[in-house]
């Protein structure tokens, strides 16, 4: 067995992305991801690599969006209130076709809201993460082992659609602690014939604006291409005892283990329930959730908000099952208890 | 025999300025200082949002447009990640002292080793004549119809003397160009500005009060009158820092 | 033992997050499951702070700890918080040298450690955490003491040498503790 390491959520994802090959990383404080600033920190000049504390989380995104213009794998990191000031940079990250990688840790909104664990933030990132015509790629791991590989995979892609890539975790999975066995290395950054400072011969400009309505409409219909196919590539899912589940619950990140833990309870109790968790939120691996919750025929949604994903989930299920909801938020964690009575009313 | 050529630091796209306007003259400044250094070739601009926003077309070199006000956080990016260029920003004064204060300010506090060309003309131009954070008292824009009331609208911000207060700026200064001297004098400070990066002194801006006839409702002889007149006198050109 | 959790709370600053981060490294170079989730934000400066550890066979579900096998208290509040939680037969260490009232505990093994005078006596002030870790280790056999020693160098780091030999002693010295 290759060697385990013991490490936070927060801490994975950075050296995640050092080992990645991001050597530009903009930050700014804010609790519970400052980890991931002090790690890097610590870590960047430790490979030759960039950590620069911003003023802001607007011009974190920006020198973020600056590096990423030159081809350079950079990543910028916050919680909730300072991801919505990003908004911003990530819309015209979209605009200029510019990957990069935001970690999103977060926190019960909204304001400033608190600092505990929320998962209220599944809209800004699935729905509008910017103003515009966009998407944005959305991954949620549910363990810091995921946290780390994630980091891999979310560059990758985001360099191959060429468009940002978040990884939405919360406070739960940024804060705790969990043995990591590094993978293997993600592909090396692929060639950027768009990058700026490449010294090509012909001059090259990264600009999202386009005043003649017809050619961004052109070039919006292009970048939409380009989403379709990670829609039909990238979405990706995981099911624990779904297959003759008679009551699928469906959650993502730090929720998804807490559903696990009540299917477990469910299952010792003879009741069958099962889980569904996507993997990536956009695209949402709709198909594969429709398969499982017509098996079912009884969905019942789990989120640390007021019910956002839920939208998402009817959306994929159709009419082929019923679909209700159960949701903490504020930063209050469900318990499998709370989450099993829910279950044992469902059957 | 060649008396005068466009300098090959400009495309061949027609500037989109309106007639009369200065940009045209701060933009064939900024391409021959980067032409006389020989800079030009390892150049990447930013460019701001506002009338310059299409800068990008503009300059022979690589260029990228940023969010409004950002110029300095995004050429930060691109100086980070490419320490060998030479990256400037080119911002006017609603970009720059307005949206973008927090940027511009903390760039400088960090002797961020880029270039900044910000231009001011105390108006927002692109968007129709609004009042600007540098618009001079009791000046009349579509935002202060009945001027600028600094009871309720505030003081002009004077870029330069306040960055000039930081200890990360190497070299700060403010011209003017309403006459032949001055615009070579302001060539030679968009030069000296380019030069400091070159090697590796640290942050340069250097400020060009300019005109806009359009929306100041003046002709362009008028516009370069009031630049050399009450705009000068509020801004006062010179040397705010030099290491 | 396959599964084990426990909850270690107490005072900021008084190594309760670094105690649960002892226990968790056992469980890591035991080749298991581990999970380490700590309370945080405001109250950990200067207010009460907790950490959940999960160690198992088999992956982790929920990291929460809201049924914990043992607990080790290290003020009043904690212990006041916690006890009710602790699985029925589950072992609670309470720090006696702090915690002057011992509640009733109908269901769970409460057994009060006089640690902090403990390590105070024995010049090891500062490390009541790891006293209470020992003597966690003794009764309930969550990991063994080689192991315990092999985590300890792995959490503290080289340049804080005589703070590890410290560590050592006192889960040594609350390990060797009767009663």
């Amino acid at each position: 067995m290759s060697k385990r390491y013991l490490m936070k959520g927060n801490e994975a994802v950075a050296e995640a992305a050092v080992m990645a090959g991001c050597r530009h990383f903009f930050g700014y404080p804010i609790t519970p991801q400052t980890e991931i600033n002090a790690y890097m920190s610590k870590r960047m000049p430790q490979v030759g690599g960039i950590y620069l504390q911003a003023e802001s989380e607007i011009a974190a995104i920006n020198m973020t969006l600056g590096a990423s213009a030159t081809g350079a794998r950079a990543m910028t990191s916050s919680s909730s209130p300072g991801i919505a000031l990003k908004t911003e940079g990530i819309s015209y990250m979209c605009g200029c076709d510019l990957p990069c990688v935001i970690v999103n840790i977060q926190r019960g909104g909204p304001g400033l809201g608190g600092i505990q664990p929320s998962q209220a933030d599944y809209y800004l990132a699935t729905r509008a993460p910017g103003h515009g015509d966009l998407r944005m790629l959305v991954f949620a791991p549910a363990t810091v082992q995921e946290m780390f590989d994630t980091v891999f995979t979310a560059f990758d892609a985001a360099e191959l659609y060429r468009m940002p890539a978040m990884l939405l975790a919360d406070g739960l999975l940024g804060q705790m602690m969990e043995p990591v066995t590094p993978p293997a290395l993600p592909p090396a950054p692929r060639e950027k014939l768009w990058a700026l400072g490449a010294g090509a011969p012909k001059r090259k400009t990264i600009s999202s604006l386009y005043l003649k309505p017809e050619e961004l409409e052109e070039v919006i219909r292009l970048r939409f291409a380009r989403y379709s196919e990670a829609e039909t590539r990238l979405s990706a899912c995981e099911e624990y005892l779904a297959e003759d589940a008679r009551v699928l619950l469906v959650a993502y990140g730090a929720t998804s283990r807490i559903a696990r833990a009540a299917v477990t309870a469910a299952r010792e109790k003879g009741h069958k329930a099962g889980l569904f968790r996507p993997k990536t939120l956009w695209p949402f691996p709709k198909e594969q959730l429709r398969a499982a919750a017509a098996k079912a025929g009884k969905v019942l949604v789990v989120e640390m908000s007021m019910g956002q994903m839920v939208s998402d989930v009817r959306l994929a299920v159709g009419d082929t099952a019923a679909v209700g909801f159960f949701g903490r938020t504020g930063g209050v964690v469900p318990l499998p208890e709370e989450l099993l009575e829910r279950v044992e009313a469902l059957i | 025999m060649i008396v005068y050529e466009k300098s090959k630091g400009l495309t061949d796209t027609p500037l989109s300025y309106c007639p009369g306007c200065t940009h045209g003259i701060i933009h064939k400044l900024l391409a021959e200082a980067l032409c006389g250094a020989n800079l030009l070739g390892r150049a990447i601009g930013v460019a701001p949002v506002g009338c310059s926003v299409f800068a990008y077309n503009f300059f022979n070199c690589d260029m990228l447009q940023a969010p409004h006000g950002r110029a300095p956080a995004v050429a930060t990016g691109i100086k980070r990640a490419k320490p060998e260029h030479i990256v400037f920003t080119y911002q006017g004064d609603g970009d720059l002292a307005a949206i973008g204060t927090a940027e511009i300010v903390h760039a400088a506090a960090r002797g961020e080793n880029i270039t900044v060309v910000f231009v001011n003309n105390t108006i927002y131009g692109m968007t129709g004549g609004q009042m600007a954070p540098t618009t001079l008292p009791g000046q009349v824009t579509q935002t202060s119809p009945y001027g600028r009331d600094v009871k309720t609208a505030g003081y002009p911000i004077r870029v330069c003397e306040m960055l000039a207060t930081l200890d990360g700026p190497a070299y700060i200064e403010r011209v003017a160009v309403d006459c032949v001297k001055n615009v070579k004098k302001a060539g030679a400070a968009i030069a000296k500005a380019l030069r400091y990066q070159a090697d590796g002194k640290g942050f340069s801006l250097v400020e060009v009060l300019s005109t806009c006839p359009t929306n100041w409702g003046l002709t362009p002889a008028e516009s370069l009158r009031r630049l050399s007149g009450e705009m000068a006198a509020y801004f006062p050109p010179g040397v705010y820092k030099e290491l | 033992m396959s599964d084990f959790s426990l909850i270690i709370a107490g005072f900021g600053g008084q190594g309760v997050l670094f105690a649960g981060k002892a226990a968790a490294y056992c469980a890591l170079l035991e080749g298991k499951e581990v999970s380490w989730l700590p309370s945080y934000g405001p109250e950990m400066r200067g207010g009460t702070a907790n950490c959940g550890v999960c160690i198992s066979d088999t992956p982790i579900g929920s990291p929460l700890v809201t049924r914990p096998h043992a607990l080790i208290a290290m003020n009043g509040p904690s212990l006041q918080k916690f006890l009710p939680l602790v699985m029925p037969g589950g072992l609670a260490l309470a720090d006696s040298s702090i915690i002057k009232q011992m509640p009733e505990s109908p269901r769970a093994r409460l057994v009060p450690v006089p640690a902090s005078d403990t390590v105070s006596r024995e010049g090891l002030g500062g490390v009541a955490n790891m006293l209470l870790l020992g003597k966690l280790l003794r009764e309930t056999g969550f990991s063994v003491m080689d192991t315990m020693r092999e985590a300890l160098a792995e959490c503290v780091p080289p340049r804080k040498k005589d703070m590890l030999e410290k560590n050592i002693r006192a889960v040594e010295l609350g390990f060797a503790l009767d009663g």
